[in-house]
């Protein structure tokens, strides 16, 4: 894929805790091009939720570069501020805010952040709001929705602000069974339409489907990386065979 | 039983000996008043200091959150009494108020002014503990969130943070009111006309010598005991509250 399509380029980096003696991540290389859906798997404590974190600096490597739209977000005098905006994040558990309604916690950032004035942004979010047909929850608190409500109307926070790349940590795994699909669809919906998605899920049917490319994470590495159907038909790595038997 | 060699000339009765209150009655009200003013606004004026101290205790800069640790140390360690006179006679002894100047007509400020300022800069020492409490029981995700979103961490601090931790410090903070109603006492050793002050002045003009105290306890009590029931009741209700 030609270069000016990078969005973003992870450059060997490492997180340790406790002055090097948990390594959570051991030395990552991705690149992630515009347009592309990148599902990380991998078993718990793989360090990919921390990769994932890693990218709009959430979590500070503790060595390592993160190139995002070329600027390298791991350079202590750049403003992360500013290039957090274009990069939306959505967590395993919502993380709305609770002492807002639903519009307020769509509105909230691109408001104070002076990117729309309060009556676009409403306009924005009544938009995102109709599309994923909870117009009616708009003046609603979040503690009176389903967690699928909640997970979808996070989403569309994140996208009020016209992020650049859309990162999901396990966006699914603190949801009922009988949400999880309201919630993987609005992802597939975002995919078909072209948005960067950076996925760190265990849903591998989901993984399959959707993704463009697959990266299998263990003990804080990247070990193996291909297109789906290679990945989960054809694994090489002896550590991701031995995942996939378990989880398949 | 030989009670009177036990107990001297003390009667039950002198527990009981309510004679004064007709002559003195207005006066322990306006006592009680006293009180009332230093707790509520020494613990008002406590608020934004706390919330201050709070917020450097929190920080990631060591010499901003040693001040804050150290202050708070300082006002912890230290009998509020000592405080109190360091205050009273060192920072006011330079800084003088005229006598002259007076609240609702009976409380002179060259008085309430130290008393206040003494009991507020006790009181923020404990408050920026309930404060950075409240902040660290907001969910970290909270922050996340907001930042993921762009804001810098003072707007998210500002916008989503302090206000859910607001929230939940309300009844600790009405708690510490109810703790500043009785340490007020103290303001007594000061010549502050406050409920220990008339008690004591009464007990000394009327020669009864136990019962003055006795109603003090009593108004006390009667302040404090259902402030505090209230406040916990509140505290059920919130936490039902936050379940769903």
């Amino acid at each position: 894929m030609a270069t000016n399509t990078e969005l973003i380029r992870v450059v060997d980096v490492k997180k340790e805790y406790n002055n090097g003696t948990v390594k959570a991540l051991n030395g990552c290389n991705l690149t992630v091009h515009k347009g592309e859906v990148v599902a990380i798997i991998g078993a718990s404590g793989s360090g990919k939720s921390t990769l994932l974190r890693c990218l709009n600096m959430l979590e500070t490597p503790t060595s390592g570069h993160i190139y995002f739209d070329g600027v390298d977000l791991a350079d202590k005098n750049v403003d992360l501020n500013l290039h957090r905006r274009k990069m939306g994040m959505v967590f395993q558990h919502f993380n709305l805010f609770p002492h807002k309604t639903v519009m307020q916690n769509i509105t909230l950032a691109p408001v104070h952040l002076k990117l729309k004035t309060k009556a676009e942004a409403q306009q924005k979010g009544k938009e995102l709001l109709e599309r994923i047909g909870l117009a009616d929850k708009a003046n609603e608190y979040p503690n009176m929705l389903s967690g699928g409500q909640k997970q979808r109307i996070a989403i569309i926070r994140a996208l009020a602000m016209e992020p650049e790349v859309m990162l999901f940590d396990e966006p699914t795994s603190a949801l009922d069974p009988e949400m999880v699909n309201e919630v993987l669809d609005l992802m597939r919906d975002l995919a078909k339409n072209g948005m960067t998605m950076v996925v760190v899920t265990h849903e591998m049917g989901f993984a399959r489907e959707v993704a463009s490319r697959v990266i299998f994470m263990d003990s804080g590495q990247i070990l193996e990386e291909n297109t789906p159907n290679m990945l989960f038909d054809n694994p090489q790595n002896p550590r991701l065979k031995d995942f996939l038997s378990k989880v398949l | 039983m030989d009670w009177e060699g036990i107990f001297g000339n003390l009667s039950p009765a002198s527990f009981f000996n309510f004679s004064f209150l007709g002559e003195y009655g207005t006066y322990i009200l306006q006592a009680l008043g006293y009180t009332l003013l230093l707790a509520v606004v020494s613990v008002l004026l406590a608020v934004i200091p706390a919330l201050l101290l709070a917020i450097m205790r929190l920080s990631k800069n060591k010499l901003v959150k040693g001040i804050s640790g150290a202050y708070i140390a300082i006002f912890r360690s230290t009998p509020l009494l000592v405080q109190l006179s360091i205050i009273y006679f060192g920072l006011f002894g330079a800084v003088r108020i005229p006598n002259s100047w007076q609240l609702f007509g009976f409380i002179p400020m060259s008085r309430f002014i130290p008393g206040v300022v003494a009991l507020a800069l006790n009181s923020s020492a404990y408050v920026a503990e309930i404060f950075r409490g409240g902040i660290l029981a907001v969910d970290i995700g909270q922050t996340e969130a907001a930042r993921s979103l762009g804001l810098s961490s003072w707007s998210a601090m500002k916008l989503v943070v302090l206000p859910q931790a607001i929230k939940n410090v309300l009844p600790a903070l009405a708690n510490e009111i109810v703790t500043m109603v009785k340490e007020s006492s103290i303001c007594s050793t000061l010549g502050m006309a406050e409920l220990m002050f008339a008690a004591k002045t009464v007990a000394g003009a009327t020669y009864i010598t136990l019962a003055p105290y006795t109603v003090a306890a009593v108004i006390y009590f009667a302040i404090n005991y259902p402030a505090s029931k209230a406040i916990e009741a509140i505290e059920r209700r919130m936490r039902r509250g936050d379940k769903h």
